[in-house]
């Protein structure tokens, strides 16, 4: 396998990447300090392909965001509203109904929902959503309330972490996805989410995520204040966890967007540095199945280039995408099913629909 | 892939590569392997790791036009109530807020508008040329025979009027496909391939400078793709004349083919091959009107060294609904992040400032 390289400080990461050999943190800062972007593209398909070979994966799925009352105000988010404010809204178990019931002749096969920190829903109001998504569709995965949500449901449950998650189970949970994680920084979280849960705790909720039998997903937040060295030390943390629980399913890096949200001052994330976090964590999550592009963050255009710098995963069709496009996106809030298949098999990948574990559907 | 493999050696070796292996490249050859390749030819022809740009405006003078390109959602046909002949004191406030902008050049083309005589362009370019000092990018070849038609006159007798006038060099535009199987389905009364090959060819002899453009994604085959290129490095080995190379998507909005719009992979695909075929011809520029940001950002890594215009002024891809802006610390920006200087540019592609 030759990998040509036109930056000579990427050799050593090439010798680990080619032996297997996993990659320390110092490895991860000369990839993210590199402009070969061609040559990382090349390191990181090659651990895709090893591991998916042509493979290319997309959900037929439907976001809920069930509330965007928020007592959290974290500086990086467009969607957030006090209770109260103009704008701000709660879905009534009812409301959610009817959102799934409108779709309800599509094959959708997992509902993504998550939403704000709302001061005063009760712990039975959040049973109820996944009862009711449950009830009106059975066969579709529930994939909801990050570890930020579930920290503050066991807060209203009275119960114990674990006892927690076993309720919300027995509603109907069966994933969770990976927001909230930001970056696993205290300077980053003291400085731009200081009322939300930080490095340590939103480890130790995935951590009991995945030892009550769930999986998750995991992100990073990137392209506003943190450094590169704050960027490697989170995939490390993520890696770290992952060896004990073996619970990640896949890692989404989350391009900033800054429109409409207290650092707007900040320009949007380059295609360079999009393509970086991709194919970086590729390389540095060694013990994690998948890399997904999030179309819906850096467009669909570069998502399709990312099928090539390491990420096998779109996401989904969505049709519906709030939070990102609060804050500017300018992607389109949906994809069609023959719209995301013709992305990757226009860009020579084998486009395989999946439920949310990874299996293969029709 | 023991032919592509045979066919990197070539090109690693700084050999031409010919028709038949471009074409292998562009079916066969994986996406990275094209950023390789033309990346490589990228660091031979400009060793120093800078990208430039140009800062100018795009004017268009009339969108009236009889060609009727079914691509266009510009054009108005004559006797149109949206058509338009731009007046001179609105020519003027463009020119000037071009200069004031740090503008070196204006990039001046029209429809096919009968209406117009020789003697209109040739009063346009004394016009500007006597109230400012800037470079006159215009006429592309399409427009050349349309007017030498119109006044019966040679393409030769044209271009000598014209730079008589003031023309400083001519754009590469109009020539879509080189292809005439192409250009009778989707453009049936503009130029034949030969026509347009014709001007250039001319030009170049009389020494004006010309870039080249080809726009695919259309109902254009990979094979017509690589005849373009073919046409373009045969004329180029012969005149010498060409500065560079734009290549673009088709962006079917508001036109009427209807296909589905060429992906980003493909336009990267292509973008590096063009590196690679036209080895002759030292600048590739991204299309940042027609891709984003983003994926010109990353057409850098696969063989283009300009990042084309800041485009003070876009109205034809605008009126095909694609609506990108980019200002000129955006583009510096985006060009230092992928690693090079950024340098701005005058339309011999020499850097100023």
């Amino acid at each position: 396998m030759r990998i040509y390289l036109s930056d000579p400080k990427l050799i050593p990461v090439r010798e680990k990447v080619i032996a297997g050999t996993r990659l320390d943190a110092d490895d991860g800062l000369v990839l993210f300090q590199s402009h070969d972007i061609i040559g990382i593209g090349r390191l990181a398909n090659f651990v895709r392909e090893k591991r998916h070979g042509k493979k290319a994966f997309y959900i037929y799925n439907q976001h809920v965001n069930y509330t965007n009352v928020c007592i959290n105000g974290c500086r990086f988010c467009a969607f957030s509203r006090k209770g109260g404010e103009g704008g701000a809204y709660t879905m009534t178990a009812h409301e959610v109904r009817e959102k799934l019931i409108s779709r309800i002749h599509e094959p959708i096969n997992e509902i993504h929902m998550v939403g704000g920190i709302h001061p005063d829903l009760p712990f039975t109001y959040y049973l109820d959503l996944l009862k009711t998504i449950k009830e009106i569709r059975p066969h579709a995965v529930i994939k909801a309330f990050t570890a930020v949500e579930i920290d503050h449901l066991a807060k209203l449950s009275g119960l114990s972490l674990e006892g927690t998650l076993q309720k919300l189970k027995d509603a109907g949970l069966e994933m969770v996805p990976g927001g909230g994680a930001e970056v696993l920084s205290s300077r980053v979280h003291d400085k731009l989410f200081p009322k939300k849960i930080g490095h340590e705790r939103w480890l130790e909720i995935v951590a009991a995520i995945h030892g009550a039998g769930l999986t998750s997903n995991a992100t990073l937040l990137y392209g506003h204040i943190e450094t590169l060295k704050e960027r490697v030390d989170h995939l490390v943390s993520l890696r770290n966890l992952q060896d004990r629980t073996g619970g990640f399913t896949a890692f989404i890096p989350l391009a900033f967007h800054s429109k409409n949200t207290r650092l707007s001052h900040l320009p949007a994330t380059t295609a360079h540095d999009d393509l970086k976090n991709i194919a970086v964590a590729r390389l540095m999550l060694d013990n994690f199945d998948h890399i997904k592009a999030y179309w819906v963050m850096i467009g669909e255009k570069l998502a399709q280039v990312a099928l090539s710098f390491g990420a096998d995963d779109l996401d989904g069709t969505i049709i519906e995408e709030k939070i990102t496009h609060m804050a500017g996106a300018t992607s389109s809030v949906g994809l069609t099913r023959p719209k995301i298949r013709h992305m990757i098999t226009s860009a020579g990948f084998e486009a395989v629909e999946r439920d949310s574990f990874y299996r293969a559907i029709g | 892939m023991i032919e592509i493999d045979a066919i990197k050696e070539k090109i690693f070796a700084g050999d031409r590569i010919d028709r038949d292996e471009a074409l292998i490249l562009l079916d066969q050859a994986d996406l990275l392997t094209l950023g390789d390749l033309a990346g490589h030819r990228r660091r031979v022809l400009h060793p120093e790791a800078v990208v430039t740009f140009v800062s100018d405006r795009n004017i268009n003078y009339t969108n009236v036009c009889v060609s009727g390109c079914r691509f266009c959602a510009f054009f108005r046909p004559p006797g149109h109530p949206e058509g338009y002949v731009l007046e001179e004191s609105a020519l003027d406030q463009k020119i000037e807020e071009t200069i004031a902008l740090g503008g070196t050049q204006i990039l001046l083309q029209g429809g096919m508008n009968p209406d117009l005589a020789l003697s209109y362009y040739t009063d346009l370019l004394r016009h500007i040329k006597s109230r400012f000092d800037i470079h006159i990018h215009g006429f592309s070849p399409t427009e050349i025979v349309f007017i030498a038609t119109l006044s019966n006159l040679t393409i030769r007798e044209i271009l000598e009027t014209l730079m008589a006038a003031g023309l400083d060099s001519i754009p590469g535009g109009g020539a879509e496909i080189l292809v005439d199987e192409v250009r009778t389905k989707i453009s049936p009364n503009k130029c034949t391939a030969g026509q347009w090959l014709d001007v250039m060819r001319t030009a170049h002899e009389l020494g004006l400078k010309t870039s080249a453009t080809m726009m695919f994604g259309h109902i254009e085959t990979r094979d017509h793709i690589i005849d373009h290129l073919m046409k373009l490095r045969d004329l180029q080995d012969q005149t010498g004349g060409f500065t560079a190379f734009i290549p673009w998507t088709f962006q079917p909005e508001n036109t009427r083919i209807n296909v589905v719009p060429q992906t980003a992979v493909e336009y990267l695909r292509v973008l590096a091959l063009s590196r690679l075929v036209l080895d002759n011809i030292p600048n590739l520029q991204v299309s940042w009107v027609t891709q984003g940001d983003k994926i010109a950002q990353i057409g850098l890594a696969f063989g283009a060294n300009d990042f084309g215009s800041t485009m003070i002024e876009e109205n034809v891809v605008a009126a095909a609904g694609v609506k990108f802006r980019l200002p000129r610390s955006e583009i510096i920006r985006l060009i230092e992040d992928a690693g090079y200087t950024a340098r701005q540019r005058n339309c011999f592609y020499h850097v100023i400032n």
